[in-house]
């Protein structure tokens, strides 16, 4: 089922003008058109039916009629047809006789029109067409004389038939007129349908516009008020809205600004006394050995907790500082297989807990840091939550705009449960309500994918085929900053 | 042990990173404003300044391009990941490494001494001084001439110089850099060889060509010559 696409506003418009227009010029056609044949035709009956009339009255008929008689009077009818020459029949009896020697008897004279003279002795008209179409005006005038007051029929009865093709083209003439008439009546129509249509289409152009506009995010997108109609209205309306929505998100907005800046400061401020801090865990650790047994676990609390602390805190600056928008991408060429032996080496990950697949010679343009601190993370995460071996796989893929790199990271541990996987990149997300903090801040995959994001990449979490989790990034070969 | 300048402003990071350098022999001396640590260099003689960029009064930025009109002894920034153009403005300004608060003290004093440590001549056999088109460079005394002039070049500098002219024609990519040279082994920063190059560009290449001596190889990293 496919549905006809809308036709838009100004195209009904015209079509509702058009077809207002063609009504009118229709109607106005049918009715002059109509009145103007019956009143042409009336004229030439009349005109035709009285003067036979008349000439018949004229005729002296000297009863009884024979055939060179009726001849006779027929030829003199002839002689004064008007308002067209017509062609006179004669009948009386059996006797038939006409204007055209030819044919004494006329086709186009009906019987109809020949009962109605005899049965009522009146004249009678009728308008036929013969076998051709051609239009033609039968007037039948019995031939009657006075006798003791009273009319009496003679029995003569003449007819004549008049050809209205003159009538016939003059009415043509006059619908070919309102036809021709019609055509540019309706083209001058589609200009006011067009005045019209642009007076409503273009304040609701506007309004689109706008609509757009504020869509993309310029909220102080306003339209100007024109007149006081509907569109006006509503382009009021639509100010209003835009106006509120404008102070209830800068409202919004300036609540977020406040809120990152209050955990970036937070974590600015806390970073120096725990600068202070890490500074002396050394030391609490290597006396701890020479104290009681409570001391040095307290000692030894104080010094674990406090690089914990440490690293929450600078993982809780960097996701304010992509919350604020302040990070930076410090690009570079690396060889891609050399930057993760590298990062493998540097956490001691190079036993067999780790298999990879690295293909030689891949150059990618990335910022290596971030770069370490990515892969560095996945690769954590699997072997303290999934379990060895850990398969890294390195590979790139055509995209639509260059090359991407695809990194997998799958371990061989139980998966990630269905209900945790939505979740598995928030913030200090648990994925064990009852756990209690692990090792990590709780913020690693939040950064992880924000840093993935930073180059233009995605990283997606799933359960491989055989059971273990699979992470999966997808970035641009070549990142831009 | 080496002699090491801290200018810290807080109380506590002064502290402890003192605390912790000296517990590991270190002869520490601190200042907690920049003026203070400036008035400490003649007297003191450290042989190397831990610095930290966020001071009250003349900022660390300034404080190290003070030192370095007239000195050229290692400095090491102390600053906050995240202040990232203090660290851009800070290598510039002559600084020779950075370290990112909050530091343990293992951390610490292993940027201390990969700054202090001597680029091993990484071929044996050479003969002490070289001479590449208007440089002079004597591997054994540590020290460059342009056109018989010495050029006085902060250790990571020297370090560069000497480890790119030591190949000439060879690409070394910045990560290559930041392990020879700065013994970075995690987060390597590739700013700090950037910021490195064009200190150096500035004392030895002229200043109205393109480098001649230490070029850029786009995509790959950095080469000495061809000359």
């Amino acid at each position: 089922m496919r549905r006809i696409a809308p036709l838009g506003l100004r195209t009904r418009l015209i079509a509702a003008f058009l077809l207002v227009a063609a009504i009118s010029a229709v109607t106005t056609a049918a009715l002059t058109y109509q009145q103007a044949r019956n009143a042409i035709l009336k004229q030439t009956q009349d005109t035709a039916v009285s003067t036979l009339r008349d000439q018949v009255e004229q005729q002296e008929v000297r009863l009884p009629l024979d055939q060179t008689e009726l001849q006779r009077i027929v030829i003199e009818l002839g002689k004064r047809g008007k308002p067209h020459p017509w062609i006179i029949f004669g009948e009386y009896g059996g006797v038939r006789v006409s204007t055209n020697p030819g044919t004494p008897t006329s086709s186009v004279i009906t019987d109809n029109l020949r009962e109605k003279v005899r049965r009522h002795n009146y004249t009678a008209f009728q308008r036929v067409e013969d076998q051709r179409g051609n239009p033609w005006l039968t007037v039948g005038v019995p031939a009657l004389f006075e006798h003791n007051g009273s009319t009496v029929s003679t029995g003569a009865v003449f007819y004549a038939s008049v050809p209205l093709s003159t009538e016939k083209q003059t009415v043509e003439a006059m619908v070919d007129a309102a036809k021709q008439g019609a055509v540019p009546g309706l083209a001058i129509a589609i200009v006011p349908a067009l005045l019209a249509a642009r007076s409503v289409l273009r304040p609701v152009r506007d309004m689109r516009r706008a609509a757009q506009r504020l869509g993309s995010g310029r909220l102080d997108t306003r339209i100007e008020v024109r007149g006081a109609d509907e569109l006006a209205g509503l382009a009021r309306t639509f100010n209003e809205t835009a106006r509120a929505l404008e102070q209830s998100v800068r409202e919004l907005q300036d609540a977020e600004v406040r809120a990152r800046r209050f955990a970036s400061d937070v974590s600015h401020e806390l970073r120096t006394p725990l600068a202070g801090m890490l500074a002396v865990t050394e030391v609490l650790d290597e006396d701890a050995e020479r104290l009681d047994a409570d001391t040095a676990k307290a000692l030894r609390l104080v010094s674990a907790e406090t690089g914990k602390l440490a690293v929450l805190v600078e993982d809780l600056m960097e996701i304010s500082r992509f919350d604020a928008r302040a990070a930076e991408l410090n690009l570079d060429d690396v060889d891609v297989a050399e930057a993760v032996r590298k990062t493998l080496e540097r956490r001691h990950w190079v036993d067999d807990r780790i298999v990879t697949e690295l293909p030689e010679r891949v150059r990618a343009r990335l910022d290596p840091r971030r770069f370490d601190v990515v892969l560095a993370n996945l690769v954590g995460n699997a072997l303290r939550h999934g379990g060895a071996p850990v398969r890294v796989t390195v590979r790139t893929a055509p995209g639509e705009d260059g090359e991407r790199l695809l990194i997998d990271v799958a371990d061989s541990g139980p998966g990630i449960a269905p209900e945790v996987l939505p979740h598995i990149f928030d913030r200090f997300f648990k994925a064990d309500a009852a756990r209690t903090r692990s090792a990590g801040s709780g913020l690693g995959l939040a950064i992880t994918l924000e840093n993935v994001r930073l180059h233009g990449g995605t990283l997606l979490a799933a359960n491989g085929p055989a059971g273990g989790a699979v992470f999966t990034l997808d970035m641009p070969l070549e990142a831009r900053a | 042990m080496p002699r090491v300048l801290l200018i810290e402003d807080d109380p506590s990071i002064r502290e402890g990173v003192g605390l912790g350098l000296r517990r590991r022999g270190h002869d520490v001396s601190s200042a907690g404003t920049g003026e203070e640590g400036l008035a400490l260099m003649g007297g003191f003689r450290p042989e190397l300044v831990l610095l930290d960029l966020m001071l009250p009064g003349i900022n660390g930025v300034q404080v190290c391009r003070r030192i370095r009109e007239t000195s050229q002894v290692p400095i090491i920034m102390l600053t906050a990941r995240g202040d990232d153009f203090d660290i851009v403005v800070g290598l510039e300004a002559g600084a020779d490494d950075y370290i990112v608060k909050p530091a343990r003290t293992e951390v610490i004093e292993a940027r201390i001494k990969a700054v202090l440590r001597r680029l091993s001549d990484p071929v044996g056999s050479r003969p002490g001084v070289e001479h590449h088109g208007e440089l002079t460079i004597d591997r054994a005394g540590l020290s460059v001439a342009k056109n018989g002039e010495r050029v006085p070049l902060a250790p990571s500098e020297i370090k560069l110089l000497l480890h790119l002219s030591a190949s000439p024609e060879q690409v070394f990519s910045r990560q290559q850099l930041l392990e020879y040279v700065w013994d970075h082994s995690y987060h390597a920063d590739a700013r700090l060889v950037d910021a490195c190059v064009r200190r150096l560009r500035t004392k030895v290449e002229d200043p109205d060509a393109s480098p001649r001596y230490i070029q850029t190889v786009r995509g790959f990293g950095y080469r000495f010559g061809p000359l």
